[in-house]
């Protein structure tokens, strides 16, 4: 198993990092060492088990639609980078 | 005997009878972790002032004769653990100035149940990692052996009991991160049951594997600490509703004729020769206390280590998507607001996590899904299931917690592979969501702490601790302290 230098940059991309030319080459290299290890999995057949996602089987787990106290904006804002007028500010999206 | 070492079932005890205030045995803390901390490293932030307060507090309740359950006792908190007004910084930059606006669900118990919180305790950045060599701040030394590891990733609350600095502490453990520590540390330390304790506040790194615990000096404190933390919770619906037991009261309970289970496959390649004879030697002691040995066999163990590093990261690549620079934590400047989010997190971010962030990708981005992390969901179940039919047979499945015991700072760092391979004793335990308890059973040449693991199946944390007590009774180490 191996992954490429455009696999790992699509990757990264998909994750919203970046890297340095230094860091893309020792990433390619790690990341197919840790995926041919992993790799390994493929020496059993799973086709017949069903996967399991939760070690516990809970469902439907509710509880009562009580209004309580909640948090004010300014509390929510309050570790926000940047904030206006009670809103988070981000870079423009629309050109 | 210096307080600091006294259990914390001892203090609690001094406390009620009055015969130390919860304030001089908070400045003894706080003393202590001036005079010795920055040898070990343990603490991220130190909360002298809030602590003085609660301990003042607790004082007064104390003189009114109130007897709740841990009225002065003096602790330290993972720092990924979220407390109202205390910066939460999970040793990563990007949350470096976070201070959270609740407290996590433990937290609040905590609270109500009386504790003073001495501060916040390193980790790996985002409790990835096995050695607490990956906190963006600095590494945290064993107190055991200065130049080596305490373990991890909960390595600072670990370090923090050993070297009494606290009376006891939580940490999380996801692949091991709580029982691997204590074992290098030379502490016990208890993965409940997954669902057992509330997750809700604890930054998440892999939501299916997560879970909450203590670290104490004696198996009854870990009773004491989990009887608090421990029940369902609202804010958190993975939370398990069975109700809570009294661990402490059941920690005498007769355990003779009870079948303990020893996996062949643990005892193999890799495992140090003292390692294997210390959890030998624990075997015959069990023997002693009337408990029956078995061989039993856990097949798929060897696939345990391939299946949790697609899991674990998988789940952490979608959990830290939202570290974009937005809501709070670090933000870098860029040229728009995709290059905004690139630059806030490859600048925030660690080399470890972002490692893991990009196997997680990869693993469930298009095409990738069936084949590695449904794959290692399925080889997951079959994990588990080798456990129940090892419960058919036996009531407790012992074995090592690691391989060896601490190794120095910087001797794994350039190897992410052979650092992932220190769990693989641990790892199994959070798949199958089970309990894993890690108490010291012997110390190596060197005179390095050497741990027990005692598991058992789901809820089974009355029967484990009660082990456990009974282990550590006999064997005597917890009277043994390192000298700093």
């Amino acid at each position: 198993m191996s992954i490429s230098r455009e696999e790992v940059l699509h990757v990264a991309h998909l994750a919203r990092l970046e890297f340095s030319e230094e860091e893309v080459e020792l990433f390619t290299t790690q990341l197919a060492d840790i995926l041919n290890y992993v790799a390994k999995l493929n020496e059993l057949d799973t086709s017949q088990i069903e996967p399991t996602y939760h070690a516990l089987q809970l469902s439907n787990v509710f509880r009562d639609d009580e209004v309580k106290p909640s948090y004010t904006v300014e509390e929510v804002l309050s570790n926000a980078p940047e904030k206006e007028n009670g809103f988070f500010v981000v870079p423009k999206v629309i050109k | 005997m210096s307080i600091h070492w006294e259990s914390l079932v001892k203090l609690r005890d001094l406390l009620r009878r009055g015969e130390v205030s919860s304030e001089e045995l908070t400045r003894h803390f706080l003393n202590r972790i001036t005079e010795l901390d920055p040898k070990v490293k343990a603490y991220i932030t130190i909360t002298e002032e809030e602590a003085l307060s609660q301990a003042r507090e607790a004082d007064q309740a104390l003189k009114a004769g109130e007897e709740k359950p841990l009225l002065g006792v003096p602790l330290a908190i993972k720092d990924n653990i979220c407390t109202k007004g205390i910066r939460t910084t999970c040793a990563s930059k990007i949350l470096e100035n976070f201070v959270p606006i609740y407290d996590a669900t433990v937290i609040e118990r905590l609270r109500a149940a009386g504790a003073v919180i001495l501060g916040k305790t390193n980790l790996d950045e985002f409790a990835m990692g096995s050695s607490t060599e990956n906190s963006a701040f600095f590494p945290t030394h064993n107190p055991w052996d200065l130049s080596r590891v305490p373990g991890g990733s909960s390595g600072g609350s670990a370090a923090a009991v050993a070297a009494g600095l606290c009376a006891g502490s939580l940490g999380s453990d996801t692949g091991g991160s709580i029982r691997q520590p204590a074992s290098f540390c030379g502490v016990v330390g208890l993965k409940p049951t997954y669902g057992r304790v509330s997750r809700y506040g604890l930054v998440a790194f892999a939501s299916s594997l997560d879970q909450i615990g203590p670290l104490t000096r004696t198996v009854a404190d870990t009773a004491l600490l989990l009887k608090v933390i421990a029940g369902p919770d609202p804010k958190d619906s993975t939370c398990a509703p069975q109700e809570v037991q009294d661990y402490e009261k059941a920690l005498e309970q007769d355990l003779k004729g009870l079948k303990v289970g020893v996996p062949k496959e643990y005892f193999g390649e890799g495992l140090a020769e003292e390692v294997k004879e210390a959890v030998e030697k624990a075997l015959e002691v069990m023997k002693g206390l009337g408990l029956e040995v078995k061989e039993v066999s856990l097949p798929h163990s060897p696939y345990a280590i391939a299946a949790y590093y697609i899991i674990a990261p998988a789940e952490a690549s979608s959990n830290l998507a939202r570290y974009d620079g937005v809501k709070y934590g670090f933000r870098a400047e860029g040229k728009d607001l995709i290059d905004m989010y690139k630059k806030t997190r490859s600048q925030g971010f660690g080399p470890e996590v972002k490692r893991r962030i990009m196997i997680g990708t990869y693993a469930l981005s298009a095409g990738y899904y069936d084949a590695y992390y449904k794959k290692a969901s399925q080889v997951r179940t079959l994990i588990a299931q080798d456990f129940a039919k090892a419960f058919e047979q036996v009531d407790f499945v012992i074995g090592p917690v690691a391989p060896s015991p601490a190794f120095k700072i910087g001797e794994r760092t350039d190897d992410p592979l052979k650092m992932y391979l220190s769990d693989i004793y641990t790892i199994s335990v959070n798949l199958a969501g089970i309990v894993g308890l890690s108490l010291p059973c012997a110390f190596s040449e060197e005179g390095l702490p050497i741990g027990l693991q005692i598991m058992g199946p789901h809820f089974s944390e009355e029967r484990v601790l009660a082990l456990g007590h009974q282990f550590e009774k006999e064997v005597g180490l917890t009277d043994r302290h390192p000298e700093l």
